[in-house]
């Protein structure tokens, strides 16, 4: 037991790939899944403008002065705000990729909030990168709203509570700068007993009855003021979404485009690995090229072969998804060119694996323990993460062949505005690059 | 495409000069050079590691000599590796035929059908090559590397993973082919298989070419009697410091 515990200890330690891959995988995956969840290991940064006059920054409700200002700060909670001056700036700032979004309070929102009636407007500008990324900003901005609102309509109901007290039990009310005392609803009713029981007919007790009838008149005021506030408090706040220019992929045609390419991605990556394997694992490699195809030649079959069934059963998926959401057909040819660069690159990635592999079960597991954690890098969304952290996942992306290919598809079958010309270049370099590193692997081979 | 007779004339079918080739620090081959001739038989023999392997891949032309230099035939030769090189999840007719089309055989068809006959194969012609015996794959694996009807015809340890009956088959087989004109060399650890098929024993060690003769000349060397080749071999080696 001891001896067989021994020898395998002994083997793994003679296996540095795949000792490697054993303690880098659960890391990396351990890293990007940690990322995943707490989605933002710093608040992320957002350009807020405030174009209320200092002065203006409170409003009053039912009597109450309320601070807008306090209830701005919700907004911050999880954000950290980059104070700008003009919306112009705080647009440069999105562009740049310096804030991840852009909050804008315009001058009117504490007079609209101060009528109880009207929703005020806040305007968020975001840079629609990507659907993921946008998606992201607005679950942010979305979830603090909501905090910012509920506060705010917390503070509604409160009047409104107080309000609906006041017509009931009666109190002070002040008004216009006048303090009315005032009677309520339950006083009302005593008072009013009280006058029909001892009425007499002549008038002493005009003044207490118009007393009733000023109580009347607003009561009547307040409830109507109540009920206003009531119906508003929901939403006090509402957003105005300024997308600036890039893609406009809705989520659904952008989760197509990502669901094509992973498939893609693994029948490519598996089939040229593992084929190019065989040709070792069945000792064929070195009857082969003895003069009857050239090192390269046999890799370009493998990457033909892979890329071409793959882009098969990717055109198939894309038709099929075709039938149940709606993609635009007009856009096919520019579907098959997109999936045959993207099987290209993925099977140019293929071949390189297998060629450090050299068997084909090592292959298809390098093959999966590689894939995943690409695709998952490049859906990453920018600002989800430290600028620096960013920087090393785009250019991780960019050395493999997921993003470029998912680029091309979302080009392919949306209509984003941006050339599929550059993501097409890209997966050309990343071709040649990977049928190099496969040649060089070949160097070992026999 | 009948094979044309060739006939044992001086001029060889291969010469090899001055091989050398080492792998880091370790040389696997050091300075060898020697000829066969149509239809000639040549057993190369030697311990494991001794640098069979490394040789005949030179001749072959997979890998190259770090000094030395090969002269092949005009019609290239056929290389059968120790490890059967087939498909196993193609038949034997289809492993046959794809080779023949990649050598770019004029007729491949005919050529799968004489290959399928001259290894006595064509009731297996159907069966996936994963399903043959150790046996009939290396003979599968030998007629892909006839397929092109070389001149000279290399095999590393054709018979070490073959039972005796399976043995004897083989050598009935490449016995016809020398009959037929063609060259052979080829490798192996059983001595007494060099002693009962060869014309000339090459003996290597530790990459030197430390004898080449007749099986005869060899016993004769050695100083052992016809009777216990193993041991006057082990002798041998011994007293030349390997
Ligand atoms: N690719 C290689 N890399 C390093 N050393 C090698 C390689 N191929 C062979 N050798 C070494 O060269 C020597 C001869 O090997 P080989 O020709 O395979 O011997 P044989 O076939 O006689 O058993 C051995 O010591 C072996 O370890
Ligand atoms: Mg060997």
């Amino acid at each position: 037991m001891r001896w067989l515990l021994l020898k395998d200890l002994q083997i793994l330690r003679r296996s540095p790939l795949l000792v490697g891959l054993l303690v880098v995988y659960p890391v990396a995956i351990a890293v990007l899944i940690g990322v995943a969840l707490s989605r933002s290991p710093e608040k992320p940064k957002v350009a807020f403008v405030n174009q209320v006059p200092p002065a203006a920054s409170t409003f009053k409700l039912g009597g109450q002065e309320i601070d807008a200002s306090k209830y701005a700060e919700r907004l911050f909670e999880s954000v950290e705000p980059v104070r700008v001056g003009t919306r112009e700036q705080a647009i440069e700032k999105v562009r740049d990729g310096e804030a991840l979004g852009a909050l804008i309070v315009p001058p009117d929102i504490t007079e609209k909030l101060g009528t109880g009636l009207q929703s005020a407007e806040v305007e968020v500008i975001y840079n629609n990168e990507d659907p993921v990324k946008g998606r992201y900003v607005e679950q942010i901005i979305n979830s603090r709203l909501a905090d910012a609102n509920a506060a705010l309509a917390d503070k509604l109901r409160e009047i409104a509570v107080q309000d609906i007290h006041l017509l009931l039990d009666g109190g002070e009310l002040s008004l216009f700068g006048r303090t009315y005392d005032i009677l309520g609803l339950r006083r009302t009713e005593r008072i009013l007993q009280d006058a029909l029981r001892t009425l007499p007919a002549d008038s002493p007790e005009r003044e207490r009855l118009r007393q009733v009838e000023r109580f009347a008149s607003l009561a009547v005021a307040n409830l109507n003021l109540a009920t206003d506030v009531v119906g508003t408090v929901s939403q006090p706040v509402r957003v105005k979404r300024t997308p600036l220019q890039g893609k406009r992929t809705p989520l659904d045609s952008f989760a197509v485009a990502i669901a094509v390419t992973v498939s893609l991605m693994f029948v490519t990556v598996l089939l040229a690995s593992g084929m190019l394997a065989l040709e070792r694992e069945e000792h064929a490699f070195s009857r082969l090229v003895r003069g009857l195809v050239s090192r390269m030649g046999l890799l370009a079959e493998k990457v033909g072969l892979a890329a071409l069934c793959a882009w098969v059963v990717a055109l198939a998926m894309t038709c099929g998804i075709g039938l149940f959401v709606s993609l635009d057909w007009s856009r096919f040819g520019l579907w098959l060119v997109a999936l045959a660069f993207a099987a290209a690159g993925f099977g140019a990635l293929g071949v390189a694996i297998g060629g450090l592999a050299r068997e084909v079960r090592a292959a298809s597991l390098l093959a999966f323990l590689l894939s995943l954690p690409i695709a998952f890098l490049a859906l990453v969304p920018s600002g989800a993460v430290s600028g620096g952290v960013y920087d090393v996942v785009r250019v991780v992306s960019a050395l493999f062949p997921f993003k470029p290919a998912l680029d091309a598809m979302d080009s392919a079958l949306n209509d984003t505005g941006q050339s599929l010309l550059g993501p097409l270049a890209h997966l050309t370099a990343l071709t040649a690059a990977f049928m190099v590193v496969a040649r060089l692997a070949l160097r070992r081979f026999g | 495409m009948a094979a044309p007779a060739r006939t044992a004339s001086d001029a060889p079918a291969l010469r090899a000069s001055g091989l050398s080739r080492r792998f880091g620090a370790r040389v696997a081959l050091r300075d060898v050079g020697f000829a066969v001739s149509p239809g000639e038989l040549v057993a190369v023999i030697g311990p494991n590691g001794a640098g069979k392997t490394t040789l005949l891949s030179i001749l072959a032309g997979i890998q190259s000599p770090d000094a030395g230099a090969v002269e092949r035939p005009s019609g290239g030769v056929g290389w059968v590796p120790q490890q059967p090189a087939l498909y196993s999840k193609l038949s034997v007719a289809e492993n046959l035929r794809l080779f023949a089309r990649l050598e770019r055989v004029a007729d491949p068809e005919a050529a799968v059908e004489r290959m399928l006959a001259q290894a006595d194969l064509a009731d297996r012609a159907r069966d996936e090559v994963g399903r043959l015996s150790g046996g009939n794959r290396q003979r599968v694996n030998i007629a892909i590397g006839l397929l092109a009807d070389p001149a000279v015809l290399l095999l590393d340890e054709p018979s070490t993973a073959l039972d005796p009956r399976q043995r004897e088959r083989l050598w009935d087989f490449v016995g016809g082919l020398t009959g037929r004109g063609t060259g052979i060399v080829y490798s192996t650890h059983i001595v007494q298989e060099a002693e009962r098929y060869a014309d000339r024993v090459l003996v290597l060690a530790d990459g030197e070419l430390i004898f080449t003769g007749t099986p005869r000349e060899l016993e004769a060397e050695s100083g052992a009697s016809g009777v216990d080749f193993e041991a006057a071999f082990v002798r041998f080696l011994h007293e030349r410091g390997h």
